[in-house]
């Protein structure tokens, strides 16, 4: 269980751009174990997409380069492997499904056609057998009348069947690691329930660790064994779900729980975070968190602090002494 | 999202119909709407009948000349009259139809295999490639096309075929541009970035996704290009630059029978009506297929 298998290490990923580079991110190191579901929770734009497609080695370049860190898998640095490399880790090992279902199939072919190539990518089946493939994993991951859905189009879809197709396609592979980037977002609540139980179901049938990239943490306390908490371009709190959620130590993190709705507690308004994540790279000195933080010290506009502890590692010198 | 809705709802639980026979039957629907595209649709299939059948409707050969008749006006032996040569006119222009459908259609097709090629390199693989590409589009393009062409002419000599090969090379940045531009939009969509997660190759994605994707302008734009490489086509062979005589070319027809324009203006009225008759039905035909693929591309 306790494998290691994505293993990122101080990784910095760079936007060029004419403004000067902007460290998207910066600097962070995270661990993905066999079999584990690992929710990296973070506000938009605090680099979280952009780590999933750095280990995809899917940047857009340019502007995008990783400037810093290793990404092992397995033992391998991917890093800066060669993109003939990365096509055969993507989908056979690493796989990745996105936040837009609508616009993530091609509007021009048949599911069917699409699942089957996505198969084919990566093995040697006869038609028939890619055909009872296709059907067995579109059954897998709970979409009924497989045999005919297969002769349909996108467009014939709902979103969240359509997120269920780009699951299957992920998974037809059997990776070990799938990086989920907010795969719920545009599905309404409902909806989002049935996949993101879909993918704890998956995650235990086929044993493949989960990358589940997102806001919610309404999420993370439903699927997640541990978390990562991103605060622009660096991680700021990490540990397994049940010590976050119990105790979390970073003011970051505690705010962020603090403004989760409670239906129990007749709040008149929610409790926010004050300002805005600071623009990347705009802040050179101190904690990044220090100019919204409630319990900033002067210590924190001077130093940086290091992400420490054991199992519970945090970024702040309110536990740090 | 209204067609998703309406397939889902359909009640009678009809076979899925493909996007591409939905889109066929929506074009068509719009298509037929539109009436000077019908009419030209009609008078493009009338010109490609008599290219076909040439040779059983003209009511002489192309060079056979009876020097006795010669520049006679319309009467009912000769319904567009003789040339200088005592030709039959009407004869040379059913023959003309199949020269100037030929150079119309495979100029254009030269010119969309190249310039897809040339436009997919461009914006699939951009940097430097693309730099150079399109430059070089620029360049061509720098050209009156007309200009262009007698220039390549005058490098390979004059002749139908030819005109041709400079007519397709002229209008290569055409097509090279319009899909160079398509790639870019294609290229971001999210559906090739799925197909590069799950490991898809450049080759893969180029035929598989951007390719099927950017069909409709280049159809569009085909079809508009055919009319102007017919004028073009025309217009060298009017200059002496194009076919060769006593190939029946019409621009060659007007060019030949041109200081008979007072004496026996039908020698010239003919071939110019049906150079004109082409080039206007592929035009509406082009305005058709825009107007009625503009909402797909669109969307």
């Amino acid at each position: 269980m306790n494998d290691t298998l994505l293993k990122v290490s101080g990784l910095r990923t760079s936007f060029f751009t004419d403004d000067g580079e902007i460290p998207a991110v910066n600097g962070i190191d995270f661990t993905v174990h066999e079999g584990e579901i690992l929710g990296l929770v973070g506000e938009s734009g605090c680099g979280k997409s952009v780590t999933s497609l750095s280990i995809m080695g899917l940047l857009p370049s340019p502007p995008g380069k990783i400037v810093g860190g290793h990404i092992f898998y397995k033992d391998e640095d991917i890093s800066h492997a060669k993109e003939s490399r990365m096509r055969q880790l993507r989908g056979n090992d690493i796989a990745m499904i996105f936040q837009e279902p609508m616009t993530s199939l091609n509007p021009v072919f048949t599911i069917g056609d699409q699942l089957k190539e996505a198969i084919r990518l990566h093995s040697h089946l006869s038609k028939k057998e890619l055909e009872e493939r296709s059907i067995e994993l579109l059954k897998q991951v709970g979409l009924p009348r497989a045999k005919e859905l297969l002769k349909e189009y996108p467009h014939e879809l709902s979103g969240g069947m359509r997120q269920r197709v780009m699951i299957a396609m992920a998974m037809s592979c059997n990776p070990k690691v799938l990086i989920a980037d907010e795969p719920t977002t545009a599905l309404d609540v409902t909806i989002q329930a049935q996949i993101l139980d879909l993918m704890v179901k998956l995650n235990k049938e086929t044993h493949t660790a989960i990358i589940m990239i997102t806001h919610d943490l309404g999420v993370v306390a439903q699927m997640c064994h541990r978390v990562a908490v991103m605060y622009s371009g660096k991680i700021v709190e990490e540990g397994t779900v049940k010590e976050i959620f119990n105790r979390p130590q970073h003011p970051y993190t505690k705010g962020l729980i603090e403004s989760i709705p409670d239906l129990h507690d007749k709040k008149d308004s929610l409790y926010t975070i004050k300002g805005s994540v600071p623009k990347p790279g705009s802040i050179t000195r101190g904690c990044l968190f220090a100019p919204r933080c409630e319990f900033v010290m002067d210590k924190c506009l001077e130093q940086t602090p290091e992400l420490l502890g054991e199992e519970h590692k945090s970024r702040c010198f309110l536990h740090q002494g | 999202m209204p067609q998703a809705s309406q397939a889902q709802l359909d009640p009678s639980g009809a076979p899925a119909k493909s996007p591409m026979t939905f889109a066929l039957g929506e074009f068509w629907k719009s298509f037929r709407k539109n009436k000077p595209a019908i009419a030209g649709t009609i008078i493009v299939l009338l010109f490609i009948f008599f290219a076909i059948f040439a040779g059983f409707l003209a009511p002489q050969g192309i060079n056979d000349q009876n020097i006795r008749l010669k520049l006679q006006p319309p009467s009912a032996a000769h319904w567009f009259g003789t040339d200088d040569f005592g030709r039959d006119i009407l004869s040379r222009i059913l023959f003309g139809a199949r020269l100037s459908l030929r150079v119309g259609f495979l100029s254009v097709i030269g010119s969309i295999v190249v310039g897809t090629l040339l436009g997919i390199i461009a914006g699939y693989f951009g940097k430097a490639l693309d730099v150079i590409i399109s430059r070089f589009f620029d360049i061509l393009l720098a050209f009156p096309s007309i200009l262009l062409s007698i220039a390549i002419v005058a490098i390979l000599g004059p002749s139908l075929n030819n005109a041709l090969v400079a007519i397709a090379i002229v209008n290569v940045p055409v097509f090279g541009r319009l899909v160079r531009s398509r790639v870019l939009t294609v290229k971001e969509e999210e559906y090739v970035m799925a197909a590069r997660s799950i490991g898809m190759g450049d080759a893969r994605i180029i035929f598989q996704h951007i390719l099927p994707n950017s069909i409709a302008p280049i159809i569009v734009q085909g079809t508009l290009n055919i009319a102007t490489a017919i004028l073009d086509a025309a217009g060298l062979g009017f200059l002496g630059m194009g076919a060769q005589a006593p190939l029946p070319e019409w621009g060659k027809m007007l060019s030949d029978s041109r200081e008979y324009i007072q004496t026996a203006p039908w020698t010239v009225l003919f071939p110019g009506l049906a150079i004109v008759l082409v080039v206007v039905g592929f035009n509406l035909i082009g305005d058709g297929l825009r107007d009625a693929l503009d909402p797909r591309m669109k969307n």
